[in-house]
């Protein structure tokens, strides 16, 4: 089911288990037959850990979406809770449990916290007068949830708001416990790099918390050779960037959630043949995305025009196999034939749903609006008349484009010019409250808090020797045969992956100056193995290295570092784990206060 | 990089771009057509339900048959089915749903619970062991655990044991040195959730004064507690807290938040005006100021055009009714509302859009465009013309704009404007090719002539010939042209 965790350089898969383990265990402890009560939000992270076949082994007969009011009957001696901690659950709960007691009477009841328990959310449970009617209360630690061969997500949406806007630093501690749980299975990561605020903060976390482990020495043999840990601050500009890698465009056009998409049905109505076709289907298509299907993940990181090509290449391939059925002739040749039907029907299926996806993008790129916005975007980056107000931004606004795109390119137009001159920043600032709304001067101001948007104060704008020292604009990027990172956003190079590339050869000792000019401390610190762990490397053996984005990462960022991992002379592969896969829009919108009500 | 100076300063200079290749992209859409029709072309061999045999099963609505999701809905939907009783209670749309917003485990996700009585004030008090059993899995369990009979615990073990979900009271710890011996080990072990459980043990037994003055000096902590406060919607405190920091522009913006919450609009108008002498930053001061005065006018307007559509004696709102209540809209939306509405108006009424623009300062360009798009919308050539003409006080009958025409004519376009409308303003577009391309858009057929013409291009002239209509006014311009021999044509 999830073998494609296991194609990469590290098994993930081992994680996977872990924790498909712990689920079991927890079942188990629950005898009997039971029915699983489910915060709405957890299905999505819980599928990438277990399908329902597992929970059905266990004696999961039935299982509810938490609601206020009466659970649903069911005919079952376990009723099981799995919730994150937040209070507002608890009260439901709280009501479920007291309207159950009036009519059944021999229903136990669980509570499962995800990831942690909560003491503040039991003591809720307490006031509420339910605290006693539980015979598990137990928390299932879910840190780092494998979500690709080589990426881990924690899918902590507010993790970046939590750290940079309210200084809460819960995600960092959970970030530093994933890590502790990561190293009981892969053995201690020797080195640790990191750049930032946050990155100090978990590599102190970590440390301490293997201090307090001394004595149980961890007698695995490392798989991985460094960790680096990146705040998400010190490259502000990148998620800020449309991306236009084939999945970077697919999670910004439609969103990505938990590895599914949900697209417009009608590409993807299937007629049969000799069938009228019938009504469209109005529900969106969903679609799972990840490496376990061929193509997918031969062509997510290209750039995408350069899915085209790849996509009639393999179309060329699929229809001559197809055809290959006029040849068999003989017994033996037809049946080898058929008996390799299956994976050619899949292929096909796969082939069609690819070409109908980028359909809709192209439609989508090649519009007008797309091209206007994406030249202004890289005026910016290459640092063009970054300080005067844009006549695009203002026709945008005019034309009341949605606020999150504008916001977008004001804060990479902020972000590219070292702050903004003050009278153009209240000139946008006037501009969008009196089109959107006077209430988004909260917005700005968390905006402000978060470093995105702010007044230039100095006039030395740092900006052009980053991006000179660091090569962030490529002039001549490849698109269909890439030998830079520069290709995922036909140009640009995210300042993140360049820190990364540069970590690995010739060392960072090479750009102290630019490190110094972006904010938080760097810093190396190292883990001391048992004699008899250190690695005897082989030669021409690549070495491994963990990139954690601290507050999230997009996916042209993890395709570049993929590029990089694919790159013959590299001599390093990347396993990329974050806090959750973010886009310029989401990222924006969990900065937003009361978004929803800005969505005009 | 390696280019050189003058190189580079023209590059910079410059600001075409050839990234994101678009010029070949019609070789691209081939290749997807390419890719298209193979797929249409190869016919399923087998019935296509079994399409999928060897890979995962999916519903159309796309999750994995059996994955947890999927399940989630299919058992509860046979339950319903079986059950006659009603299984599932009809949920009051007014229920707060809950947020899918946010994962995980934070402080903000902590407290977002009505708030009911007692702020935990019992939060101390110890859970029987019995009811709580620690599920940690055997990898991460220090061996600091085992000394769990132990019950005098140091300030440190405390937190230790607080980490680990486990009882330890801490109501033991009676000293100040003592209880911020607490807050620090807790501070340092940056587990947001103990943080807050010894704030709250904190903010009960010390009095504010001491509090704050502590918190002052412990930043991490402080934070935590401000988080705590506005979770759990301890407004006052909060905002005292925040007046001891000295940080007076927190705590303006957090008393301006509460507007959001206040549905009524004659008392949040009332609160915004309360909200005027808080201590904002100069710039939020005159925005709040401009907030306020909004909503004063959008009621008195609101209450006005309300009574006149009700009355059914004014024609523009029989022709056109209100669509909603302009309360609470943007500026700009209520200014397109007012020209609208109230185009006509005298200066002196609120509901003039010329006494709006003077009020909030609104840009030309602004109150240019959003005019141009409410009287477009109504069809009011003679009102889009007026605003052009109007500027013109040098006496020249030229029409001047401070938009580019080219946008002039995409607001006209989307507002359905006829092709003589269009065609006046395509003809002021400067570029010829921008003008061109405009007009053929907009099919302005004598633009298009006039401008061959005027560049004496005989063939693309004789080629637009065959784009007008056959015995069309237009083609026997272009024929009366071609034979004009008073013409010297450059080709």
């Amino acid at each position: 089911m999830a073998a494609h965790l296991s194609y990469g350089r590290v098994n993930l898969n081992i994680l996977r288990e872990a924790a498909r383990k712990e689920l079991r265990e927890f079942l188990d402890k629950c005898a009997g037959s039971k029915a699983i009560v489910w915060d709405e939000y957890l299905t999505g992270p819980f599928g990438l850990i277990a399908q329902y076949s597992l929970l059905k082994e266990h004696e999961v007969e039935k299982m509810f979406t938490l609601k206020s009011g009466r659970l649903p009957s069911a005919d079952v001696k376990n009723i099981i809770f799995f919730v994150r901690p937040r209070l507002e659950l608890m009260d439901i709960i709280a009501e479920n449990v007291f309207s159950e007691d009036k009519h059944h009477s021999s229903r136990d009841f669980h509570i499962l916290f995800v990831p942690r328990r909560s003491m503040l959310c039991e003591q809720r449970l307490k006031e509420q007068g339910v605290l006693g009617s539980f015979i598990n209360i137990d928390e299932y630690i879910l840190d780092l949830i494998p979500y690709d061969g080589d990426l881990l997500s924690m899918e902590y949406e507010s993790a970046f708001r939590e750290c940079y806007l309210e200084n809460d630093q819960t995600s960092l501690y959970h970030t530093a416990k994933g890590l502790m749980t990561l190293q009981a299975l892969y053995g201690t990561i020797p080195q640790i790099y990191g750049k930032g605020d946050c990155a100090r903060h978990v590599a102190n976390m970590m440390l301490r918390m293997k201090r307090e482990f001394a004595g149980t020495q961890n007698q695995i043999l490392p798989v991985f050779d460094t960790l680096l840990l990146l705040d998400r601050n010190v490259d502000l500009l990148t998620p800020l960037a449309t991306q236009l890698t084939y999945e970077g465009l697919i999670d910004e056009i439609y969103g990505i959630n938990n590895g599914y998409v949900k697209l417009p049905p009608e590409k993807f109505a299937q007629k049969k043949q000799g069938e009228a076709s019938k009504d469209l289907p109005t529900e969106p298509k969903k679609l799972q995305l990840n490496s376990a299907e061929e193509l997918y993940a031969e062509i997510r990181d290209k750039n995408f025009n350069a899915v085209g090509a790849a996509l009639s290449k393999k179309a060329k391939i699929i229809s001559a196999a197809f055809e290959e059925r006029h040849n068999a002739k003989t017994v033996g040749e037809i049946k080898q034939f058929v008996s390799q039907l299956p994976h050619m029907q899949a292929a096909r299926s796969s082939l069609a749903n690819h070409t109908s996806i980028a359909e809709l993008i192209k439609d989508i790129t090649t519009s007008e609006a797309f091209f206007d916005n994406l030249t202004v975007e890289q005026e910016f980056m290459t640092g063009v008349d970054t300080d005067k107000v844009n006549t695009y931004i203002e026709d945008c606004i005019a034309q009341k484009d949605p606020l999150i795109k504008i916001l977008r390119l004001v804060c990479m137009q902020s972000v590219c010019n070292n702050g903004l001159k003050q009278k153009v920043l209240d000139y946008y600032k006037r501009e969008i409250l009196q089109t959107y709304g006077y209430e988004h001067i909260l917005t700005l101001n968390n905006l402000e808090k978060g470093g995105l948007l702010k007044p230039q104060t100095s006039s030395r704008n740092n900006y052009p020797t980053i991006r000179k020292t660091l090569k962030l604009w490529m002039e001549d990027a490849n698109e269909q045969n890439p030998n830079d990172i520069s290709y995922v956003y036909s140009g640009y190079a995210p300042l993140s992956i360049r820190l990364t590339q540069v970590l690995a050869r010739p060392g960072w000792r090479s750009i102290e100056e630019v490190l110094k000019m972006l904010p938080g401390p760097h810093f190396e610190e190292r883990q001391q193995l048992p004699s008899g762990l250190h690695k005897k490397r082989q030669q021409g053996e690549n070495r491994t290295t963990l990139v954690f984005f601290l507050g999230g990462v997009t996916y042209a960022e993890i395709a570049a570092l993929r590029f990089l991992s694919q790159m013959e002379d590299s001599g390093m592969e990347y396993i990329i784990a974050t806090t959750k896969l973010v886009n310029g829009t989401t990222w924006i919108k969990s900065l937003m206060d009361r978004p929803e009500s800005q969505m005009t | 990089m390696t280019k050189s100076k003058a190189d580079e300063e023209e590059y910079w200079n410059s600001s075409k771009f050839k990234a994101f290749t678009f010029d070949d992209e019609d070789d691209e859409l081939i290749r997807l057509k390419e890719s298209r029709q193979a797929v249409n072309s190869i016919r399923p061999l087998v019935d296509e339900d079994d399409d999928e045999d060897d890979v995962e099963k999916v519903s159309w609505s796309g999750e994995p048959v059996g994955s947890i999701s999927w399940s989630v809905k299919e058992t509860a939907a046979s339950n319903q089915r079986t059950d006659r009783e009603p299984a599932f209670p009809k949920i009051p749309t007014d229920t707060p749903s809950l947020s899918k917003s946010q994962s995980g485990y934070s402080l903000s996700s902590l407290f977002k619970g009505k708030t009911k009585g007692g702020n935990f004030q019992s939060f101390t008090d110890t859970f029987s062991e019995s009811s709580v059993r620690l599920y940690a899995p055997e990898l991460r369990k220090p061996k600091s655990e085992y000394k769990d009979y132990v019950s005098d615990w140091s300030p440190e073990e405390t937190i230790q044991r607080l980490q680990q979900g486990k009882t330890a009271p801490l109501e033991k710890f009676r000293s100040l040195q003592d209880k911020l011996l607490l807050l620090d080990f807790a501070v340092s072990a940056h587990d947001g959730n103990v943080i807050t459980a010894v704030l709250i043990y904190l903010k009960r037994t010390l009095s504010k004064e001491v509090l704050f003055r502590e918190l002052e000096s412990r930043q991490t902590a402080l934070r935590h507690f401000i988080h705590y406060l506005t979770e759990t919607k301890d407004q006052r405190l909060l905002l005292e807290l925040l007046r001891a920091l000295g940080r007076t522009e927190d705590v303006a913006l957090l008393q301006y938040k509460e507007h959001l919450s206040i549905a009524d609009e004659n008392k949040r108008r009332d609160f915004l005006k309360s909200c005027l002498s808080l201590p904002f930053s100069a710039e939020d001061s005159a925005h709040v100021q401009d907030h306020y005065t909004l909503l004063e006018r959008q009621i008195i307007i609101e209450a006005t055009d309300r009574q006149a559509e009700r009355g059914g004696k004014v024609e523009i709102f029989q022709k056109f009714p209100r669509r909603a209540s302009i309360l609470n809209m943007p500026l700009i939306t209520t200014l397109y509302y007012c020209c609208f509405y109230h185009y006509t108006e005298a200066e002196g009424t609120y509901s003039s859009p010329l006494n709006i623009r003077q009020t909030f300062k609104i840009s030309e360009k602004q109150y240019f465009v959003t005019a141009l798009a409410a009287r477009a919308k109504l069809k009011a050539w003679l009102d889009v013309d007026a605003l052009f003409t109007s500027r013109n006080w040098l006496g020249f009958t030229r029409k001047k704009s401070p938009l580019s025409f080219h946008r002039v004519v995409d607001i006209l376009q989307k507002n359905s404007a006829p092709t003589r409308v269009l065609q006046d303003y395509v003809g002021l577009v400067e570029d010829p090719d921008t003008r061109i391309s405009l007009a053929q858009k907009h099919k302005c057929h004598d633009i298009v002539i006039n401008t061959y013409r005027d560049m004496k291009d005989r063939q693309l002239l004789l080629g637009y010939r065959g784009k007008v209509g056959r015995g069309s006014a237009e083609e026997r311009k272009i024929d009366e042209l071609l034979n004009n021999q008073q013409i010297r044509w450059k080709n």
